[in-house]
C-alpha cells in the first residue's frame, strides 16, 4: 500500500495544496475581469506583496514575544489582508481608475497592469532583496504524519496545508454567502452581468468596484502567504503563478467565483498528475503488464510543467471559449 | 495639408537632431568601440520595436511575449548558421531528427483531419472524440520519440550543431520560425478579445523560453553556444571598430530598408484598411474586411520583424545563451520604447527605440552609483548597515522605472513623443 501513500501524499495532496492557490487567486482575477472588464496581470505581485505585508507583521509580532498555538503567520495574514485589499484599492485609483475615466479602450488598461506589476516587483525586490525567506519565524512548522492502514509510510501533511485548505473552504463558503445572501454581492453580481442595466437601476457602481478589489486583494495576499508558508516566499512567483491563474480563469468562464474555484483545482491537479511518477503506482502490477515500465514515467517533464496550464488554456479558447460555467467571452 | 504636417515635421526634426547631439556625446565621452556596440544594439531594438508598432499601432494587438519571439528568432538562426558539429552528423542522429520530423508532420496531418472530419460526415461528437485521440496519440509518440532522441543526441555528440549557412539565410529563417509561432498562437486568439492575446503570448514566450533553456541536444541549453557567426568581419582579429562599424551598417541599412517598406504599406491601401479595422472594428466588418485575417496577418509580420531582429541582436551578442531571455529587456522595454516614441508612428518606433536604450544603457551604471552613495551617505550618517545584495537591488530600481514610465505614459501621454499623423485627404 506503500504505492498508495505515496499517491496521496506526491498526487493528492500536491494538487489540493496548488489547486487551493490557483482557486483563491482566480477568483479575483475573475471578478475583476467581470466587473471591471481587463485581464489584471498585476495579481501575480500582488500575491507577493501581500505574502510580504504578512512578513512584517509577523516580525513585529514575533518581536512582541508573542506566542500562539497557531503559526505567527497565520494570524498576522489576517490584517496583512485588510492592508492589500486597501492597496488594491489605491492601485485602482491611482492607475486604472483615471484610465477606466478618460474612456480609455481594456486593452490599455490592462497595459497599465503590467506597468503596475513591474512597478511592484521592482519595489518588492528593491527593499527585500531576491533570496528566499521562511515564514516560520518563531518555531520550524509542524508536520503530521498519519499512518495508514496496510502501508509502512505514513500520509505526510504540514500544518500550514492544513491551515490553506482549511482556509479556502472558510473563503469559498463566505463568499458564496456574500455573493448571494448581501445586498453588495448581488449587486456585484448584476454589474459583472449587466453594467449599464444595474446602473440604471440605481446600483452605486463605486462600491461594487471597491468591493472588487478588497475581495481580490484580501484572497491575493491570503494566497501569497499560505503558498509562501508552503514553500518559502520567493519574491519571483509573477509571471509563472499568472498562466496557470489565467487558465483557471478563463476554464471556469469569465465572471463566474465558482467557476474559478473549479477551473484552480483543474489546473492545479492537471499540473500535478501530468509530472506524477505513474510508474510508481503501476510496479505492483508489473507482471499483468505486456511493456516493461520505466524508472520514470510522467506524462510531462517536470522542467516543462508550465506547459500544462498553456495548454489547458489553448485547448479551452478553441473548443470553448466560454468555459465550462458558460462564462462569457467577452468582446 | 502643409499646415498641417508642418510643425509634425518640425518635431521630427528636432527630436532626432538632441538624439544625434545625445550620440555625439556619448562617443566623445565613452569612446568609440563602446558606443558602436550600443547603437548596434539600439539599432537591433528598433527593427524589433518596427515590429510591435505595426502589432500596437496599426491593428491595437496586445503582444506580451515579445522576448519569445526573440528568442525562437535568435534559435534558429543561431541553429542555422552555427559551424556544423561533425561528430553529430557522423552518429546516428541525423536519422532520429529525420524520424522526429516525419512523425511531426504526420501528427500534424492525423489532427488537421480529425478537425476536418466534420467536412466528412462526421458528427460533432464524434469528431472531438476523434481530435482528442489524435492530439493524445500524436503526442504520446512525438514525447517518447523526442526523449530517445535527446538522450542519444547527448550521449553521441553533445548537442545537434548548426547547419553551417550563411548568416543572413539564418536571419531570414528566424524571421520565418517565428512568424509560424505567431501564425499557430494568432489563429487561436485573434478572433477573441485583446486580452486572451496577451494572456497566450505570455504564456508562449515563457515556454519558448523553458523549451530552449532544457534543450540540450537541440541548443545546448544553458551551456551557451559562441561565438555567433557575424555576416562581417569579426572582431576576432582585434579590429574592434572596424568590426563593430561593418555590423552596424548592416543593421543601419536592414532598418531603413524595413522603415521604408513599412513606411510605403502605411500608405498604401493595405494600410488604411488596418487603421480602420483598429478605430472601429464593426464599421470595417460592415465594409466587407476579414477582420480576423487581417489582424492575423499584422500579427503575423509583426512577429517575423521581431524573431528577426532578434537573431540580428543575439549574433551580435556574439554568445547564445537561453536564460539571458528576459521579460523586462526583451519585451517591456520594448513596449516603452514603442509606447514612449509614439504608436503608430514608424518614426517614432525607431526614435523611442535608440533614445530609450541609450537612457537604459547609462542608467546602469548610473543605478549602480547611486546606491553604492546611498549606501556609503547611510552608514556615515545613519549607521545604516546596507544590504550585502545593493548592487543586485540597484538594478531592480530599473524595473520599477520601466513599470512607472509605462504607466505614466499611457495616462499622461497616451500619444508619445511622436504622435501618428493623421493623414488627411
Amino acid at each position: 500500500m506503500n504505492e498508495v501513500v505515496f499517491f496521496i501524499n506526491k498526487g493528492v495532496t500536491a494538487g489540493l495544496i496548488i489547486g487551493s492557490i490557483y482557486a483563491l487567486g482566480a477568483i479575483g482575477v475573475t471578478m475583476i475581469f467581470g466587473i471591471l472588464r481587463f485581464a489584471h496581470f498585476a495579481h501575480g505581485d500582488m500575491m507577493t506583496l501581500g505574502a510580504f505585508m504578512t512578513l512584517i507583521l509577523t516580525a513585529a509580532l514575533a518581536s512582541l514575544g508573542i506566542v500562539w498555538p497557531v503559526p505567527l503567520a497565520f494570524i498576522a495574514m489576517f490584517p496583512a489582508m485588510a492592508i492589500t485589499a486597501f492597496l488594491a484599492i489605491g492601485i485602482d485609483r491611482a492607475f486604472y481608475r483615471p484610465l477606466r475615466m478618460a474612456g480609455a479602450r481594456p486593452v490599455v488598461i490592462v497595459m497599465a497592469s503590467v506597468g503596475v506589476t513591474l512597478m511592484l516587483q521592482g519595489l518588492i525586490r528593491l527593499f527585500a532583496g531576491v533570496r528566499g525567506r521562511d515564514m516560520f519565524l518563531e518555531a520550524p512548522k509542524e508536520i503530521f504524519r498519519i499512518p495508514f492502514p496496510g502501508a509502512s509510510r505514513p500520509v505526510i501533511i504540514t500544518e500550514p496545508q492544513v491551515l490553506l485548505i482549511a482556509f479556502t473552504i472558510v473563503a469559498v463558503v463566505a463568499l458564496h454567502w456574500f455573493l448571494t445572501r448581501s445586498r453588495l454581492g448581488k449587486a456585484m453580481r448584476a454589474v459583472s452581468d449587466n453594467p449599464e442595466l444595474a446602473q440604471i437601476t440605481g446600483i452605486n457602481t463605486n462600491h461594487v468596484v471597491w468591493a472588487t478589489w478588497i475581495i481580490g486583494g484580501a484572497l491575493a495576499c491570503a494566497a501569497g502567504t499560505l503558498l509562501s508558508m508552503d514553500v518559502t516566499l520567493k519574491p519571483d512567483l509573477s509571471f509563472n503563478i499568472l498562466l496557470p491563474i489565467f487558465a483557471a480563469t478563463i476554464v471556469g468562464g469569465i465572471g463566474q467565483p465558482y467557476g474559478a474555484i473549479a477551473g484552480g483545482f483543474l489546473v492545479g491537479f492537471c499540473e500535478t498528475l501530468a509530472v506524477f511518477n505513474w510508474s510508481i503506482l503501476l510496479r505492483p502490477i508489473q507482471h499483468h503488464l505486456w511493456f516493461e515500465l520505466p524508472a520514470s514515467m510522467a506524462l510531462v517533464p517536470t522542467q516543462y510543467k508550465l506547459m500544462v496550464p498553456f495548454l489547458i488554456l489553448i485547448i479551452v479558447l478553441i473548443y470553448r471559449p466560454t468555459g465550462i460555467f458558460k462564462g462569457r467571452v467577452l468582446a | 495639408m502643409s499646415e498641417q504636417t508642418a510643425p509634425s515635421i518640425m518635431r521630427d526634426v528636432v527630436l532626432f537632431a538632441g538624439l544625434a547631439v545625445l550620440v555625439a556625446i556619448i562617443f566623445a565621452s565613452q569612446g568609440t568601440v563602446y558606443s558602436l556596440r550600443m547603437m548596434v544594439e539600439a539599432g537591433c531594438y528598433a527593427i524589433i520595436a518596427l515590429g510591435l508598432t505595426i502589432q500596437w499601432g496599426y491593428a491595437g494587438l496586445f503582444n506580451v511575449g515579445v522576448m519569445g519571439f526573440i528568442a525562437a528568432g535568435a534559435a534558429s538562426s543561431m541553429l542555422i548558421s552555427f559551424p556544423q558539429n561533425p561528430e553529430f552528423w557522423n552518429s546516428a542522429g541525423p536519422t532520429l531528427v529525420g524520424l522526429f520530423i516525419v512523425k511531426l508532420i504526420g501528427s500534424g496531418i492525423a489532427i488537421w483531419a480529425a478537425s476536418r472530419s466534420d467536412h466528412w460526415g462526421v458528427g460533432p461528437k464524434l469528431r472531438a472524440l476523434l481530435i482528442a485521440v489524435a492530439i493524445a496519440a500524436s503526442y504520446l509518440v512525438l514525447s517518447a520519440h523526442m526523449d530517445e532522441m535527446a538522450r542519444e543526441i547527448e550521449d553521441a555528440s553533445g548537442w545537434m550543431g548548426g547547419l553551417g549557412l550563411p548568416v543572413m539565410v539564418g536571419w531570414l529563417v528566424a524571421g520565418a520560425v517565428a512568424g509560424v509561432i505567431a501564425w499557430f498562437v494568432g489563429k487561436i486568439c485573434l478572433g477573441l478579445r485583446a486580452d486572451y492575446l496577451a494572456i497566450a503570448t505570455l504564456g508562449i514566450a515563457q515556454i519558448i523560453k523553458h523549451f530552449l533553456k532544457n534543450a540540450d541536444w537541440l541548443t545546448r541549453g544553458t551551456l551557451t553556444v559562441s561565438p555567433m557567426p557575424w555576416p562581417v568581419q569579426t572582431p576576432a582579429d582585434g579590429e574592434f571598430i572596424m568590426a563593430r562599424a561593418s555590423y552596424l551598417t548592416v543593421v543601419a541599412i536592414t532598418m531603413v530598408i524595413i522603415y521604408l517598406l513599412l513606411q510605403r504599406a502605411y500608405h498604401a491601401p493595405w494600410g488604411r484598411m488596418m487603421r480602420a479595422i483598429r478605430d472601429n472594428e464593426n464599421a470595417a466588418e460592415a465594409m466587407g474586411k476579414d477582420v480576423n485575417r487581417r489582424r492575423l496577418e499584422i500579427f503575423v509580420l509583426g512577429c517575423i520583424l521581431m524573431g528577426f531582429g532578434g537573431a540580428i541582436l543575439i549574433h551580435f551578442a556574439s554568445i547564445y545563451d537561453p536564460s539571458g531571455f528576459l521579460d523586462l529587456n526583451h519585451t517591456f522595454l520594448v513596449w516603452v520604447m514603442v509606447i514612449l516614441g509614439g504608436s503608430g508612428n514608424n518614426r517614432g518606433a525607431i526614435f523611442g527605440a535608440l533614445f530609450v536604450y541609450i537612457i537604459w544603457v547609462m542608467s546602469e551604471p548610473m543605478a549602480a552609483w547611486l546606491f553604492s552613495l546611498i549606501g556609503t551617505y547611510g552608514q556615515a550618517w545613519f549607521g545604516w548597515e546596507p544590504p550585502s545584495d545593493l548592487a543586485s537591488r540597484a538594478l531592480q530600481m530599473r524595473v520599477f522605472v520601466i513599470g512607472l514610465t509605462i504607466t505614466l505614459v499611457l495616462r499622461f501621454a497616451p500619444q508619445g513623443f511622436l504622435p501618428e499623423q493623421k493623414a488627411r485627404f
